[in-house]
């Protein structure tokens, strides 16, 4: 597969996937405010991932749309990391897991307004304003309830300790992201990790959380299709209409 | 020759008269989503752009504004939608951000920067005043980040007690 394919698809399916994601909590948000910014964000994760896979299938030219993409691929097509496919758990794991990929996507969509591919410069552009929202509001919250009671923080470092290993694999850059630093598609790899690490650093110290070590072991294989069975389940619900009723259209 | 009767100004004048469908006291021109209205041979074509990448209400702007110019009398509409350059409230005409006010909903208070590169909006620094559009008080606080839709946050006034949406800078 072309590389720059692969690398939008990992872009579209990690929006997609965690957008997924928190639509399930849509009516069940622990308070109000709660609910609405996480269906709101879900909804510009969807938005974006519209925009990264209809780009996918242009390049690719064989008549897959954004809908095809999303609905009729299998798990191990799905090039998603395997953060957003860790489950919602308590309100501590959906927020850490939330903080770990906002602060992550941030600085990437950061780096790709810089992209040397003017589409996808685009895409960047578009989305970093509305990722910029959800780092602030992500941040905010994970120092609310880290510096919170002795439960909130308990439950926040818990949440923290167990999602780390799934924040390593946004840098371990393969061939296809090598090849994207290579065309001046994507930022290169050392700048971005060190932006990632020193946000989590200011955040989790004010947040009086302990940071686990940037050298710990990380869980890897989600951006090459490998992933846990989780992604089946997330996938069984979201594609089951089209399965179920192929060409179904609104 | 084109079959159009219509100028470009006279389309524009027009598209001021459609309703954003979420918030229908401002026009879709008001609000800065129509960027270009050109002519394709008989065609008229509206170049619009999302507010937010997720906005649901472009399919009901696009066919809106197909709506209303057919209705007077351009018989092909073609709607392109654009990304770049990204929508930014600062398009937002001064009438649209008094029709917001008058309306309850608080314009934005300030001029959206450019934050990318930036890296300032990430962390919340001192938060803007927002005045409230109901009594006109400063004393108003945030509620939550994200209101009834994704373009507005929601607040309160400690004065007059009523909570509003703020429509954010973006």
């Amino acid at each position: 597969m072309d590389a720059k394919i692969d690398y939008l698809l990992r872009q579209g399916d990690n929006a997609l996937i965690l957008s997924q994601q928190l639509c399930q909590l849509v009516g069940k948000g622990p308070a109000l405010e709660e609910d609405m910014a996480l269906s709101n964000v879900a909804l510009d994760l969807l938005g974006q991932t519209r925009m990264w896979l209809s780009y996918a299938g242009e390049l690719e030219g064989q008549g897959r749309d954004e809908d095809r993409l999303a609905f009729l691929r299998d798990a191990q097509d799905y090039r998603s990391c395997l953060l957003v496919e860790q489950p919602n758990g308590s309100y501590a794991d959906t927020l850490t897991r939330q903080f770990l990929f906002d602060t992550w996507h941030y600085f990437l969509m950061d780096g790709l307004t810089r992209s040397s591919d003017e589409r996808i410069r685009e895409i960047a552009l578009k989305s970093v304003k509305e990722v910029t929202y959800h780092l602030r509001r992500s941040g905010d919250l994970v120092v609310r309830l880290g510096d919170g009671t002795d439960i909130s923080r308990a439950k926040m470092q818990a949440a923290l300790d167990a999602l780390w290993m799934y924040s390593g694999e946004m840098f371990l850059y393969d061939a296809v992201d090598q090849q994207m630093v290579e065309q001046g598609v994507a930022p290169a790899v050392d700048g971005l990790r060190q932006q990632f690490l020193g946000h989590m650093a200011e955040v989790l110290a004010e947040a009086t959380l302990v940071m686990p070590s940037p050298d710990a072991w990380m869980q890897r294989g989600g951006k090459q299709g490998r992933h846990s069975e989780r992604l089946g389940f997330i996938l069984a619900e979201m594609q089951f209409l089209q399965r179920a009723y192929p060409g179904a259209v609104w | 020759m084109s079959a159009c009767a219509a100028s470009v100004e006279q389309v524009w004048d027009w598209l001021g008269e459609v309703a954003d469908p979420e918030i229908p006291v401002i026009s879709v021109v008001d609000l800065g989503i129509v960027r270009d209205v050109r002519f394709d041979n008989d065609a008229c074509v509206v170049t619009i752009t999302p507010t937010y990448s997720g906005c649901p209400a472009m399919k009901v702007i696009a066919d809106s504004v197909t709506e209303a110019l057919q209705a007077h009398g351009i018989e092909q509409v073609r709607i392109d939608s654009r990304l770049s350059p990204a929508w930014t409230t600062d398009w937002m005409s001064e009438a649209g951000k008094a029709a917001l006010k008058g309306y309850g909903i608080a314009p934005p208070v300030q001029q959206a920067i450019d934050i990318s590169g930036l890296h300032a909006g990430i962390r919340r620094r001192a938060t803007p005043q927002v005045d409230c559009p109901n009594c006109g008080s400063p004393h108003t606080q945030l509620t939550s980040e994200f209101g009834s839709t994704p373009c507005k946050a929601l607040y309160k006034c400690l004065d007059c007690r009523e909570p509003f949406d703020y429509f954010k800078c973006h």
